[in-house]
């Protein structure tokens, strides 16, 4: 090879060295992608997925470019969706549970682009899961509901009979009973996470057979609506809800996923991204009590003791003495139950609650 | 179970009842008239919209529910100048209106969903409603409640008692020889398609109104579908809706009430009844003696009239 060529050659390379090197700092944008369930209108659920990629926006100006796809049916539509996103994105981020079997199998097509999956269990190389342990929260405002009810009967308006959900009605019941024996649940199914027809015609229901706390796991404001109607009390879910009941709204639960979603993004651009299982709480700040009202000092002073002594690792929801409901043994004095299975995929009431588990 | 739960179970299930009666009854009138319109969720959506940015913003509940009227009314008037003089095929059109209507609901509606109104107030007749059982039950509905009943009142009258009726009826059955006879074919269809979508349109509103004081997308869930099927069922009879919007209608509401008495019942299965139910009248009115016409399906339902003179 003549000298010329040689040198040529020698500065080509360096020249594709140096601009792979500076690849990583003159970067394109990232490009993350987000699947909602609902409307980010709904103030609830979604709104707060949404609140967690303004915050990433916030955070990473231009060097994130962000699309959402709101009111996803679950199903073999989500596949449609999350294949036409996963053409174009770095990185998808799916928050519902019911989009895990199509998230899984657009990953499998798709192995170069990550994915990560809200309250899901299934996980790949290219898939992880997080969730949060919202009913750390749930535990919180069932003691709230035990010292708040007249009638001692709270009203819990549930989604889908998911381990997330069951958790959540366990968790509440526990603390409700830990400071009131005589608290009874009364349990309705809606099988949706947002219609705020049926959302309301289902905390009617509760009201007409003598609930006076609502608790709910469906995404609308419309049970604090009723609730505020009727003159009773409620809890907000996954956002503040006290706007639309100013007097009925005693503390909401709220879920914080900005950081998060901030550190996974960052993690793709970096190059670090790995497939993670997360499952945070209190302590690690992904879920915050919204400010309390309409409630006695000293049950929003205990409130506050409870969720720090759970931000700092003190209490545990899942604490025993606890039966299951068919009265088998579950955990001993004292004992708390592993994440795998018994939290992560709980199937079964706890004792004392007095509907009959849904199928 | 106490009377006051009862009369609550009985009140929940009338309300759950109400936009599924405005909602069918007007689709019975295009329907009578041979026009299928399966646009009705997009134009409840709208009217749910209206009526509540409406009363969000002037508090006036008539002028609420007169918008949510004129915003049926206008997604219909789409509909019928797309079928009647564009001369499109029925089912698409109502389709493509209803994907519309739920977009453009939800595009408009974006910054209502963080605001709530004043749901309307019940009436309150002096001695009436406050009668032990009968004052609960009966008189102290919110007055959309009466009006619904009015409405299939006023429908029945119109077509079975007035010539008018007559003529919609003929239209429905057989559109090439009533135009011979004379009568204005696709001016009677407008007509009848403008008064569809008003009543979509006030039954929407009667969700974000009255039954939750709050807007959100998709709030009408498919209940537009659900008025669809309720028209079948009553085999285009006015009074029947009143009965099927009940048993569509409250069969929810008894399912929820029923879970909070933890009384097995699969939701699923209550949920499919009442559109079993509608199949097997679909059948069975093909059997029918045929010369029993008010009971039959409108002979020209569906189908594109093209007049020939």
């Amino acid at each position: 090879m003549s000298n010329r060529r040689l040198s040529s050659i020698l500065k080509l390379s360096l020249l594709s060295a140096i601009m792979a090197f500076t690849s990583n700092v003159f970067a394109d944008p990232v490009k993350a992608a987000f699947v909602y369930i609902g409307p980010v209108g709904d103030m609830g659920w979604t709104y707060q997925h949404h609140d967690g990629v303004q915050y990433v926006k916030a955070n990473m100006g231009d060097d994130v470019e962000i699309t959402y796809v709101e009111s996803v049916p679950e199903g073999s539509d989500a596949e449609r969706v999350i294949s036409k996103l996963a053409r174009k994105n770095d990185i998808i981020f799916t928050t519902s549970f019911g989009y895990m079997n199509p998230t899984i199998k657009v990953a499998e097509r798709f192995p170069d682009v990550k994915f990560e999956h809200a309250t899901g269990y299934m996980r790949a190389d290219n898939v992880s899961v997080y969730s949060a342990r919202f009913y750390e929260n749930r535990h919180v405002i069932g003691k709230i509901a035990g010292r708040m009810t007249k009638t001692n009967i709270v009203g819990y308006v549930a989604s889908f009979p998911i381990p997330e959900v069951i958790r959540g009605i366990n968790a509440a019941f526990l603390a409700a009973r830990s400071v009131n024996p005589d608290v009874e649940f009364k349990i309705v199914w809606a099988y949706t996470w947002f219609d705020p027809g049926k959302e309301a015609d289902a905390a009617n229901a509760l009201i007409a057979q003598g609930a006076d706390i609502l608790m709910q796991h469906t995404d609308s404001t419309a049970i604090m609506a009723i609730a505020e109607e009727n003159g009773i009390h409620a809890f907000g879910q996954a956002s503040d809800m006290s706007a639309f009941g100013p007097n009925a709204h005693l503390a909401s639960i709220i879920d914080i996923w900005g950081p998060y979603y901030l550190k996974r993004i960052q993690a793709v651009k970096d190059g670090t991204w790995e497939s993670t299982d997360t499952f945070g709480g209190a302590e690690e700040g992904m879920l915050v009590l919204s400010s309390m009202s309409n409630m006695p000092k000293d049950i929003q002073g205990q409130a506050e003791r409870t969720f720090k002594g759970i931000v700092n690792g003190i209490i545990n929801p899942f604490t025993g003495p606890i039966n299951k409901q068919d009265g088998s043994p579950w955990l001993a004095e004292g004992e708390t139950p592993p994440m795998f299975p018994d939290v992560l995929t709980m199937d079964f009431y706890v004792e004392g609650i007095d509907s009959q588990y849904p199928n | 179970m106490n009377e006051g739960l009862i009369i609550a179970i009985i009140i929940g299930i009338s309300i759950a009842s109400v936009p599924l009666i405005f909602a069918a009854i007007g689709e019975l009138i295009v329907e009578r008239s041979g026009v299928l319109n399966l646009g009705v969720e997009g134009m409840m959506i709208v009217g749910a919209l209206a009526g509540f940015v409406v009363e969000f913003h002037t508090g006036n509940s008539f002028l609420a529910v007169l918008a949510a009227l004129l915003a049926g009314m206008a997604i219909a008037s789409i509909f019928a100048f797309l079928t009647q003089i564009l001369l499109t095929n029925h089912v698409a059109t109502g389709l493509a209106l209803t994907i519309f209507g739920l977009g453009i609901a939800a595009f408009v509606g974006r910054g209502y969903t963080e605001v709530r109104i004043e749901l309307i107030a019940e009436i309150h007749i002096p001695l009436l409603s406050d009668l032990p059982i009968v004052g609960p039950l009966l008189f102290s509905y919110n007055p959309l409640v009466y009006l619904a009943l009015f409405v299939v009142f006023l429908v029945w009258w119109f077509l079975f008692k007035t010539k008018h009726g007559l003529i919609l009826r003929a239209i429905g059955d057989n559109h090439d020889a009533a135009h011979a006879i004379g009568h204005k074919v696709v001016r009677y269809r407008v007509m009848a398609i403008l008064f569809g979508g008003a009543m979509a349109g006030i039954g929407g509103a009667f969700l974000s109104l009255v039954q939750v004081p709050m807007w959100g997308e998709n709030m009408t869930a498919g209940r537009g579908w659900i008025a669809l099927g309720l028209v079948v069922f009553s085999s285009w009879q006015p009074f029947k809706v009143i009965l099927g919007a009940v048993i569509f209608g409250g069969i929810t509401v008894l399912q929820l009430h029923a879970q909070g008495f933890d009384i097995r019942i699969s939701a699923q299965y209550l949920s499919m009844l009442p559109y079993l139910a509608t199949i097997i009248i679909l059948v069975s009115l093909r059997m029918r003696d045929k010369n029993k016409t008010n009971r039959t399906m409108p002979n020209c339902l569906g189908r594109i009239f093209h007049s020939t003179t």
